[in-house]
C-alpha cells in the first residue's frame, strides 16, 4: 500500500548508493575499454595513438596468457576442491556431539581472520622454509628429504596457503547447513536400516547441494582475483609458474606501464568474471523469492 | 527427540575435533610463538616449541624500525572510515527496498551485487591513473574512497536481508498508537535495527581490514595499512621471522577478536542472506 509519497521517499533512499554504485563501475570501465584500444605506455610519454584491436590481439595471444589462464584454473579448481572435500568432512566431525565445540570452532575460523599478507608470509617462512621451516623438520624427523616448496612446487605452495585460508568459510557454511537437517529424516533413515554411508549419501550430501554451490561461487568470485599470497611470495615466478590472470594484468600495468595491453587483460578478466557471476546471481536471485 | 550418545562415542568425536580445530589453527599459534623468541631461536633446528627464552623486544623492535603505529593508525581510520561512509550511504537505500519495496527493487538488488563481481584488477590502470592525476595515491581519503565503494553492495545487501526481518505489523501497530514517524523510528524501528546494523559494521570492518588488493596497489608508505607493512617484509634480505611474526601478531590480534564476536553473523553476511 504504498503512496505516491512514500514511493518518492524511496526513490530519494535509494538514489545516492545507485548513484556511487552506477559512477564506480562505469566511468573506470569506460576508461578501461577506452584505453584498451590505445597504444599507451606511461614509459613513452607523447606516444598514445588509436590501436584497434592490436592489444587484444597481443594479449590472447601471448603465451603468459595462456599459461596464467591455466594457472587461474588450477588455483581456482583446486581450493575449491581442498575447501569442500575437507570443509564437508570438518563439518561433519564438528557436528557432532563434542565438548567444548565453541572453542574448536573458534579455531577452526580463525584462519579466515588472517589477512593474506600475512599468512603468506607465515606459511612462507615459518613452515615451509626448506632449511629452517616447520615442515622441514618433520620432514626430516620421519627420514625424508625436506621439500622445497617455493623452488619446486610453487603453485602446490600457493594453493595450500590460499586453501587454508578458505577453508573455514566453507565449513562454516555448510556446518551452519547441517544444524539445520532434519534430525528425524536421518533417525528415519536409520530405522529403515540405512548405514552411515548411505545415509550421507542419500541424504546428508543432497542436504548440502545448495550450501555447496553457494560456496563454490562466491569462493570462486574471491579466489579468481586471488593477488596478494602471490605478491609476496612468489612474485608470479619462478618464470610464469605461479602468475594468474590478476597477476599478469597487475605486472602488465605497474611493472610494464603497458596502459593499453593491461587495460585489455582487464576486460578479458572482467568477461570471465561476469559469465561466473550470471550463473550466481542467478542462484541468490533464485533464493530471494524464498 | 535428540538421539542417544554414549560417553565413548563424545569422547572420541571430540578428541577428533579437538586435533582437527588444533591444526587448522596451528600456522596461527607457531606465528604467536616465534613473536615471542629471539631470532636465533626462530630459526632454530629441531624448532623450539615452548622451551626457549621468552622475550618481547621484537615487538619493541617493530615499532622502533618500522613505525607500526602510524601503518596501525591507517588500518583503523581507513578499515573503519570506509566501512562509515558505506554504512551512510546504504542504511536509507536498504531501509527503502526493505520497507518500501517496488517492482524494480530486485533488479536494483542483483546489479548491485553484480559490481561487486567485477575483478578489482579490470579497473585497476583508470583507478591508478585517476589516483595519481589527483594526488590520491599513497593517501587515506584515497583508500577509504575505494574500500567504502568496493564494500557498498556487501554492506547493502547484508543490511536488507536483516531489515526486511523487522516484522512490518509492528509499525502498523505504533501507528494505531498514535506513533508519528519520529518517534516510530527512535524508539520502535531503530532498536530492532541496530543488531543487524552492529554486525553489518564489524563484518565489514573486517573485510577493509584484510582488504590486500587496493592497499598493495595504492599505497606504498604515508598511508600504508597493515596489509602493505606486513608485504614490505617479504623481501629476501628482510628474514626476520621473529619481528615478521610479532609485526604479524599485532596486525591480526585486533581482527580476530572483532571476527571471533560476528561469527554467528558471518555465513549470512558473506553468503548475502542465502545460507543462515
Amino acid at each position: 500500500m504504498a503512496t505516491q509519497q512514500t514511493r518518492t521517499l524511496g526513490r530519494v533512499l535509494i538514489a545516492p548508493a545507485v548513484g556511487l554504485l552506477f559512477v564506480w563501475m562505469i566511468v573506470p570501465l569506460a576508461m578501461t575499454i577506452y584505453f584498451s584500444t590505445r597504444n599507451y605506455n606511461l614509459l613513452e610519454p607523447g606516444q598514445d595513438t588509436f590501436a584497434g584491436w592490436d592489444n587484444f590481439y597481443y594479449f590472447l595471444t601471448d603465451p603468459s596468457f595462456i599459461a596464467s589462464l591455466e594457472n587461474t584454473l588450477v588455483l581456482v579448481g583446486s581450493v575449491l576442491v581442498i575447501t569442500i572435500v575437507l570443509g564437508v568432512l570438518v563439518a561433519l566431525l564438528m557436528n557432532l556431539p563434542i565438548w567444548g565445540r565453541n572453542f574448536v570452532r573458534l579455531m577452526v575460523i580463525a584462519p579466515f581472520f588472517v589477512m593474506p599478507t600475512v599468512s603468506a608470509l607465515v606459511w612462507k617462512n615459518l613452515l615451509m622454509h626448506p632449511v629452517s621451516g616447520l615442515f622441514a623438520w618433520i620432514m626430516t624427523s620421519v627420514g625424508l628429504q625436506p621439500i622445497d616448496w617455493f623452488a619446486n612446487y610453487p603453485m602446490l605452495a600457493v594453493i595450500l596457503i590460499v586453501a587454508w585460508q578458505w577453508l573455514p568459510f566453507a565449513t562454516l557454511i555448510l556446518l551452519t547447513a547441517l544444524q539445520s537437517l532434519d534430525e528425524e529424516q536421518k533417525e528415519a533413515a536409520e530405522m529403515d536400516g540405512a548405514g552411515a554411508v548411505s545415509t550421507f549419501f542419500y541424504i546428508t550430501l543432497p542436504h548440502l547441494a545448495r550450501p555447496i554451490t553457494v560456496v563454490i561461487l562466491i569462493e570462486t568470485i574471491f579466489l579468481l582475483t586471488v593477488f596478494a599470497e602471490i605478491f609476496v611470495t612468489t612474485g608470479g615466478g619462478p618464470g610464469l609458474q605461479t602468475t594468474n590472470i590478476a597477476f599478469l594484468i597487475y605486472s602488465e600495468a605497474l611493472i610494464q606501464y603497458d596502459v593499453g595491453g593491461a587495460s585489455a587483460g582487464g576486460l578479458v578478466a572482467v568477461v570471465i568474471a561476469n559469465i561466473l557471476a550470471f550463473f550466481l546471481v542467478r542462484i541468490v536471485g533464485r533464493n530471494l523469492e524464498a | 527427540m535428540a538421539r542417544k550418545v554414549t560417553t565413548r562415542q563424545a569422547a572420541v568425536s571430540t578428541v577428533g575435533a579437538w586435533v582437527v580445530g588444533f591444526i587448522i589453527f596451528f600456522p596461527i599459534l607457531w606465528m604467536i610463538l616465534t613473536s615471542f623468541k629471539t631470532e636465533l631461536d626462530a630459526f632454530a633446528t629441531p624448532p623450539k616449541f615452548l622451551f626457549f627464552h621468552w622475550t618481547m623486544e621484537n615487538y619493541g623492535i617493530v615499532q622502533e624500525r618500522s613505525d607500526y603505529f602510524l601503518h596501525a593508525m591507517n588500518s583503523i581510520i581507513t578499515a573503519v572510515g570506509s566501512t562509515l561512509i558505506a554504512m551512510l550511504i546504504a542504511i536509507p537505500a536498504a531501509w527503502s527496498m526493505a520497507f518500501a519495496p517496488s517492482k524494480r527493487t530486485k533488479d536494483i538488488l542483483l546489479w548491485m551485487l553484480s559490481t561487486k563481481m567485477m575483478p578489482p584488477v579490470g579497473v585497476l590502470v583508470p583507478i591508478y591513473l585517476i589516483y595519481r592525476d589527483s594526488q590520491l595515491l599513497d593517501t587515506r581519503v584515497g583508500l577509504i574512497i575505494v574500500l567504502g565503494l568496493g564494500n557498498l553492495p556487501i554492506v547493502v545487501w547484508m543490511l536488507f536481508t536483516y531489515f526486511k526481518e523487522i516484522p512490518k505489523d509492528i509499525l502498523e501497530a505504533a501507528r494505531m498508537d498514535g506513533a508519528s514517524i519520529g518517534k516510530e523510528l527512535i524508539y520502535v524501528l531503530t532498536p530492532m535495527a541496530v543488531p543487524g546494523i552492529a554486525s553489518t559494521l564489524l563484518l565489514n570492518i573486517i573485510l577493509a581490514w584484510n582488504e590486500a588488493f587496493w592497499t598493495l596497489n595504492l599505497t606504498t608508505s604515508a598511508a600504508a595499512p597493515l596489509t602493505t607493512f606486513i608485504a614490505s617484509y617479504s623481501s629476501p634480505e628482510g628474514l626476520f621471522w621473529a619481528k615478521l611474526s610479532a609485526a604479524s601478531t599485532m596486525a591480526i590480534a585486533p581482527i580476530l577478536i572483532l571476527g571471533w564476536f560476528s561469527q554467528k553473523q558471518l555465513v549470512r553476511g558473506l553468503t548475502f542472506g542465502a545460507v543462515k
